[in-house]
């Protein structure tokens, strides 16, 4: 038998040490799952998490699929760590999707430079407005935000549904769930021409180290940081707790939004019903594998992107079901809750005769 | 002579840094209710914590209906006879109260024909208590009472009650007391916590008392005044006015309160009571008080934590500020030293720089266009250190590295030094070594010399003494006229500490 002790402190090493031991652990478990269904568990967890690097345009989809999870990774890691659970994110990139979405179907012929910038800004306006619904019910009711966010978020996905069924429907488009194309001015200029490189894959790692700058740097960053760790010593020093909830609702929900328009007008030039595949969820596991620390959320969020990679790559090569990327991601965040508990406690092997304490 | 039900011989119990209870004799006997009077921090808790089993003690014993036991859990305590009522009480709110009073019940077949005992215990002592109704909708009293009646359904042989009437009206108190003498003379001996004097002089045929960890007297509370037993609770030994400074040339008034009333906010706090004081410059207002009068409540009233309404009620140098909050209050000149240093007056998992930082980055212009200036910040911090040798390896240091006194020898620098004009500081010394205290201490002198208004919320009756030009005392949310310390007594204060508001026009009626 073991048992937990309380270190007393927080341990720098498991703090980091952590997120590798739940990679791991969750490796192994993944294959003892594929050994039990009938599988080589080497060449099966080869080809989820190996081998999608190495095909044909990798490491391209690697990044476009890890912008939109740094992105709301790095949000989610500002309202975390003011003790602000912002877990709707899902909603807030839909949103960013629709209204930036609807900016470009709005504007179908013009061509000025300006039109993708305006519908990026559409896009980070939606997620901000619906991120700030949760934050006015919180201030105003003091509703949790943990259930007003996630219920939030499906709410925001019947809306596509209902938009791109109905007024938004592409009228040539043969009666299938979609929107009309987007222009090529709105969805934006490549970062190398003729690929679905969008400029989101640029964005990403700029704003998460303009995040991490402003949470050690700035007042504002402290004062998130105060109200998360005490809030009684946030109040003390004057920093109102309604204004952090408003802000950092605004920021997390701005650049799911931003996430969401990059997302839809970047990789694939309309909206239909199925623009993320549970980005915004997987964003949380991102911002808790990253420690809340947006320079650690840029690798949390290729390792994350690599999960959708492999899923395809069980698919295509091994005939398997994709929702393995699910189950892999599930894992992780178990094994990373688990692993977590060696930062504050260490585990002391006993005699397996001495009683239980 | 019959053998006493409870006895304790020299009991003994150390906590770091903290003899809590030093060789501490009690005899309870049968059919009697005793009163264990004491100041916060006299050890009446850790002493009563022992009896219940909660907490072990080092050394001593414990006798039991004349044998020797050694109780291991409350449970212990409970099955052989001894139950405790809390001060604050455990109950869910959404439960009806039979179903609360089963969830306390350590043996399950205690539990049938409940609803039926509990009418019948709660109608024959007076309890008048449904055991159908939700928590939720009782008043105090009432949840005290459900206690009581989940404590008698037990049989106690001996009932611990834990400063019952300090959540009570004084009518809902008369009633407890009628339960309680009743309670006695059919058997069940009470030992009663509580420092309200008149209160134990009316209930208790005894009385031990403490101070500081020893049981400095034993007496028949009716025998005595209320301000004999005052001075016996408070230390006796005290001096008044040694190395008392030089008096002060008061300047003009930079604190000052209006008809200050505030609601509590939740049900164990204190409202406050149209708190009325002028602090001048070079001045020290002491508020003397026992804890949970609304000492609490006035401090975040006076740093803005809790805005107090009306702009005049609060003025800072003359210009109201009732209601700005902590950030606009500093900007007027106002620091402040809360009682509580960990989570309240520093974070304890960031360094001492960014402690630093957390009050000081207005006043001392630690940060510009909202970036923070490190290098300043740590050379603030490290000035405090430096100041007040704060014992440290320095400002990138957790604030939790540091013992209590250094790290309130820290957050009391690192309010001194920004220069304020009126600095309000609650328990600037508690759990800090003497040699922090004396710094502290001078530090406050010093500020006041300097020309700043200070104000010191404090249960330490020494250091009112010491460093106060003036002493109001703080009881059930309502401020006495400050009296200059000249002609404070400690029997005036004590008394006024005990709830006693007439003390000061008519002490003969005590």
């Amino acid at each position: 038998m073991f048992s937990l002790q309380p270190r007393g402190y927080v341990s720098q090493f498991w703090s980091w040490g952590s997120p590798i031991l739940a990679l791991l652990l969750t490796a192994a478990i993944a294959g003892a799952i594929f050994a039990f269904m009938g599988r080589p568990p080497l060449l099966t967890v080869y080809t989820f998490l190996i081998s999608p690097l190495f095909a044909p345009e990798g490491l391209a989809n690697l990044a476009i699929k890890a912008a939109p999870l740094i992105l709301m990774g790095v949000g989610l890691s500002l309202a975390y760590k003011a003790n602000v659970w912002n877990i709707g994110t899902e909603g807030q990139f839909t949103l960013g999707a629709i209204f930036g979405g609807g900016a470009a179907l709005a504007l179908p012929d013009a061509t000025s430079w300006a039109v993708f910038p305006a519908v990026l800004i559409a896009g980070i306006t939606g997620g901000m407005l619906y991120a700030l619904i949760v934050a006015w019910l919180r201030t105003a009711f003091n509703a949790n935000e943990i259930l007003t966010s996630l219920m939030l978020a499906y709410i925001a996905q019947y809306l596509l549904i209902y938009l791109v069924t109905g007024p938004w429907r592409d009228p040539m488009g043969f009666g299938y769930p979609q929107t009309a194309m987007f222009s090529d001015t709105a969805d934006g200029p490549r970062v190398i021409e003729a690929t679905n490189l969008h400029f989101g894959i640029i964005a990403a790692p700029v704003i998460a180290i303009l995040a991490w700058w402003i949470l050690g740097k700035t007042s504002f960053g402290f004062q998130l940081r105060v109200l998360g760790q005490a809030p009684r010593a946030a109040r003390f020093a004057g920093f109102s707790e309604n204004r952090l909830v408003w802000l950092s609702m605004a920021i997390s929900g701005g650049l799911a939004g931003l996430a969401g328009v990059f997302e839809v007008t970047g990789t694939q030039g309309q909206l239909t019903t199925t623009i993320s595949p549970g980005y915004g969820f997987t964003a949380i596991i991102v911002a808790f594998l990253g420690r809340l620390n947006p320079a650690g959320i840029i690798p949390a969020g290729l390792l994350l992107a690599l999960t959708y990679l492999g899923g395809d790559a069980a698919q295509i090569n091994l005939g398997m079901s994709n929702a393995i990327t699910g189950i892999f991601q599930g894992i992780l965040l178990f094994c990373l809750l688990g692993a977590d508990v060696l930062i504050l406690y260490r585990i002391k092997w006993r005699k397996s005769a001495g009683a239980r304490a | 002579m019959t053998t006493p039900l409870l006895q304790l011989n020299g009991i003994v119990k150390q906590y770091p840094g903290c003899l809590a209870n030093d060789h501490v004799d009690l005899t309870i006997d049968r059919h009697q209710i005793h009163a264990l009077l004491g100041e916060n921090g006299a050890g009446k808790s850790t002493l009563v914590k022992i009896i219940y089993g909660v907490v072990h003690p080092d050394e001593g014993s414990i006798l039991w209906q004349g044998e020797r036991v050694t109780i291991t859990s409350p449970a212990h305590a409970r099955r052989l006879g001894i139950g405790m009522v809390f001060q604050h009480f455990s109950l869910f709110e959404a439960l009806t109260v039979a179903e609360n009073i089963a969830l306390g019940l350590d043996n399950p077949k205690d539990r049938v024909n409940l609803r039926d005992r509990i009418i019948k215990i709660s109608a024959s002592y007076g309890l008048p208590v449904d055991p159908d109704r939700t928590v939720h909708d009782l008043s105090v009293g009432e949840r005290q009472r459900i206690e009581i009646v989940r404590c008698l359904l037990q049989n106690p042989k001996l009932l611990i009650m834990d400063e019952p009437t300090s959540v009570l009206t004084p009518k809902e108190a008369e009633t407890l007391f009628t339960t309680l003498r009743r309670l006695a003379s059919e058997g069940c001996s009470i030992l009663y916590i509580s420092h309200k004097l008149e209160e134990v002089r009316a209930l208790c045929e005894a009385a031990t008392i403490m101070r500081a960890g020893r049981v400095v007297a034993q007496c028949i509370p009716a025998e005595k005044t209320a301000r004999e037993l005052a001075s016996i609770m408070i230390s006796a030994d005290l001096k008044p006015a040694h190395e008392r400074r030089p008096a002060p040339t008061v300047g003009l008034p930079r604190l000052v309160l209006n008809k200050l009333t505030l609601r509590a906010t939740s049900e164990f706090g204190t409202s406050l009571k149209s708190i009325s004081l002028t602090v001048s410059g070079g001045e020290i207002v002491g508020i003397a008080g026992i804890a949970g009068n609304g000492q609490g409540e006035l401090m975040d009233a006076l740093s803005g934590e809790i805005l107090a309404g009306k702009p005049e009620t609060v003025l800072l140098d003359g210009k109201p500020a009732g209601h700005l909050g902590p950030y606009d209050r500093r900007k007027l000149g106002g620091c402040f030293v809360p009682e509580e240093r960990n989570g309240h007056g520093a974070v304890t998992t960031m360094s001492l720089s960014e402690n630093a930082y957390l009050s000081a980055h207005l006043r001392g212009a630690l940060s510009k266009l909202g970036v923070i200036n490190h290098r300043r910040t740590n050379t603030y911090a490290a000035s405090i250190i430096e100041r007040f040798d704060v014992r440290t390896t320095g400002p990138a240091a957790l604030a939790k590295s540091l013992s209590g006194g250094n790290l309130q020898k820290f957050l009391v620098g690192r309010e001194v030094m920004l220069d304020p004009a009126v600095l309000v500081i609650s328990q600037p010394t508690w759990g800090v070594d003497a040699g922090a205290a004396l710094a502290i201490h001078e530090a406050i002198i010093a500020l006041a010399a300097a020309g700043a208004a200070v104000v010191i919320i404090s249960q330490d009756l020494d250091e009112i003494f010491q460093l106060s030009d003036r002493i109001a005392v703080i009881a059930a949310g309502t401020l006495s006229e400050p009296v200059p310390v000249a002609e404070a007594s400690l029997e005036r204060i004590g008394l006024l500490m005990g709830g006693s508001h007439t003390a000061s026009e008519a002490p003969a009626h005590v």
